[in-house]
């Protein structure tokens, strides 16, 4: 805010200035593009979850090593022959488990956020929106599951009806939309009363038309960076819970594989460490790229 | 006065509500559980009559109507009666009782921890918002946010007890020491480090970048102006003027956070094996012990509400504005 943020505004006041600005106005998506785009840490963010999605869901195809498998002597280090991240107690191979781990880990992840991000905008906007009595149950509602420790009580859902990817990725879902719901519903508190929202009702819209079509996608900025963090949060629920051997014993998965091997930890770096990097660099991915977001849709924090 | 005690008696009834909620969530997960209490008995015993499984049924209630059920599950919760814990075949409060001042040791310092520290340095910070420092803070905040909890934990315990093995890699205290000596205390303090460590990390980083936000909208506001207009000093308008206002928002997510602090604590106590409530929690899950898990879950959210009902009331004490904002 100290610094000028536009070149525009740096050229001297003159009989023209005001056409000019016009000129430059530009439809905000494709600012908000440009300002990501020259962000160097959120391009990084977004070429490093490229690079991982194309390690997850195509290299599989190429190397077809099942992850399951012995292959080599248990616990050789990184670089031993043909193991390139070397192989875990029970002679797994590591890089194997990475690649084929993956696609669980970003497949629960990314689902588990799709649906706090639905259950979330749905409690969110039909509180906003409504308010009154409504409101005030769906906040309590909020609140109350804001108050579950949210890793214990998902681990409870998990335990009663048996570990799958679908009862981890609905569990994670189900606690943590609290926070997307609470920044909807200030969004829609602070537009419902906005002229276009009025000027929608005044020409007889529904209430969907209105919730859908005219707030929602004026809610959208904020939700969409919160929407990154929880699909980073999301991965990282999703690891926690298989580290703690609380997912699908079927299925390879990062947080499996740290929770396996997790007694020879003192012998064998590799089987605890390499696991763990992939883990941070996709949330790290995630994290950037929701930064990136922020700073993009939200001028206002640009200095910060 | 007056509207400190309407704002107390408020945010006591809420609470009341919260936990009287959570007991029937826990009621309705045991109902909707595959597989009851009575199976889980027949399978111990190796398979038993019809005749013996009416009798377990009739003790344990499960032949009355769901609402008569609900009713015996609140009034055994009030008479502290949380169940019976098939695997560790003592009474699930006892279990709670021995596990929970561990958790609260290493919730309640790591939180603290992090607070004093990320709020310093948040506070650092927002001196120079474009600075290196600042710059230090955005990257460790991100980093602290995308490391997994109890991988970080894991890298601590390969550095700092395999590589150079200066702290215990597992437990809480030797057990040969008496407990009240002074050994005793350091001792645990020893084994504290490295959890509390991990733990405290992550928050650390979001206080830090929460405290330096928070202290640049402050600094950014008119009556810092003002102060500074005055000719107070640099040192006087940050710490005196600016702080306390900044702090506000600080403390309200703490207070918020407690609930998934717990959280972050039943992942590091499986990594350094530390005896407190996620290790009771976890042990029971993966036994089927359902009465014990429920019991935690119970417990732990009772703990969280009574957290935020005291953050609540110290700070409504403290500042005034937020009493009037819950009446109106």
């Amino acid at each position: 805010m100290k610094k000028p943020q536009n070149s525009n505004q740096t050229t001297p006041p003159s009989a023209f200035s005001a056409e000019i600005e016009i000129a430059k106005i530009e439809h905000p998506l494709i600012e908000a593009g440009r300002m990501f785009v020259r962000n160097v840490s959120a391009v990084v963010g977004f070429l490093m979850l490229i690079a991982i999605i194309i390690l997850t869901l195509v290299v599989p195809h190429f190397y077809s090593v099942d992850p399951f498998d012995m292959v080599w002597r248990p616990l050789s280090p990184p670089g031993t022959e043909t193991v390139l991240f070397g192989t875990d107690y029970l002679g797994r191979d590591i890089l194997a488990g990475i690649i084929h781990g993956g696609r669980a880990t970003l497949a629960v992840g990314g689902s588990a956020a799709l649906l706090t991000v639905v259950i979330g905008i749905s409690v969110g906007s039909l509180a906003g929106y409504y308010g009154g009595w409504v409101d005030e149950i769906l906040m309590r509602v909020t609140e109350f599951f804001q108050v579950l420790p949210t890793l214990l009580f998902a681990m409870v859902i998990v335990a009663l009806f048996r570990p799958s990817v679908v009862t981890v990725a609905v569990s994670i879902g189900v606690v943590s939309w609290t926070a997307v719901a609470r920044l909807t519903r200030s969004e829609f508190l602070r537009i419902r009363s906005l002229d276009y929202v009025r000027a929608s009702r005044s020409i007889g819209s529904r209430n969907a038309r209105i919730i859908w079509m005219v707030i929602l996608p004026n809610a959208m900025p904020p939700l969409v960076v919160q929407s990154a963090l929880t699909v980073g949060i999301a991965i990282l629920f999703e690891a926690g819970l298989s580290f703690l051997g609380l997912s699908d014993p079927n299925v390879m998965s990062w947080g499996f594989m740290i929770g396996s091997s997790r007694d020879y930890l003192m012998d064998a770096w590799w089987t605890v460490t390499i696991p763990g990097i992939f883990i941070f660099l996709t949330v790290l991915s995630v994290s950037l790229i929701g930064d990136g977001l922020n700073d993009a849709t939200n001028p206002k924090l640009r200095d910060r | 006065m007056l509207s400190f005690l309407i704002f107390a008696v408020q945010r006591l009834f809420n609470a009341i509500g919260l936990l009287l909620a959570v007991v029937v969530l826990n009621f309705l997960l045991i109902q909707m559980a595959p597989g009851s209490i009575v199976d889980t008995i027949a399978g111990e015993m190796g398979g038993i009559s019809q005749e013996l499984m009416d009798k377990i049924r009739a003790d344990y209630g499960l032949d009355k109507p769901v609402h008569e059920q609900l009713w015996l599950y609140i009034s055994n919760i009030l008479h502290g009666n949380l169940g019976y814990s098939y695997f560790y075949d003592v009474p699930v409060i006892e279990l709670i009782w021995e596990a929970l001042p561990q958790t609260l040791l290493l919730v309640i310092t790591s939180l603290s921890l992090a607070l004093v520290i990320g709020t310093i340095c948040g506070v650092i910070a927002a001196r120079r918002p474009n600075g290196k420092f600042s710059y230090f803070i955005t990257v460790l905040a991100l980093v602290g946010f995308s490391a997994p909890v109890f991988w970080t934990g894991f890298m601590l315990l390969i550095v700092f007890a395999s590589l150079i093995p200066i702290f215990p890699p597992a437990g809480i205290v030797l057990p040969s020491l008496q407990p009240g000596t002074l050994e005793y205390v350091l001792d645990i303090l020893h084994h504290m480090v490295l959890p509390v460590v991990s733990l405290s990390l992550i928050y650390l980083a979001f206080y830090s970048r929460l405290a330096r936000a928070s202290m640049l909208d402050v600094l950014g506001s008119d009556y810092i102006r003002t102060a500074r207009a005055k000719g107070l000093s640099n040192l006087v308008v940050t710490y005196k003027h600016a702080l306390r206002n900044a702090l506000i928002p600080i403390v309200t997510i703490a207070g918020l956070q407690f609930a998934q602090i717990f959280s972050g604590a039943v992942l590091v106590e499986a990594v350094f094996t530390w005896p407190g409530l996620g290790t009771v929690a976890l042990e029971s899950i993966l036994r089927r012990d359902g009465p014990t898990i429920l019991g935690v879950l119970l417990l732990s959210s009772m703990v969280v509400v009574v957290f935020n009902l005291l953050t609540d009331l110290t700070y409504s004490l403290l500042d005034p504005r937020i009493r009037v904002g819950a009446k109106s």
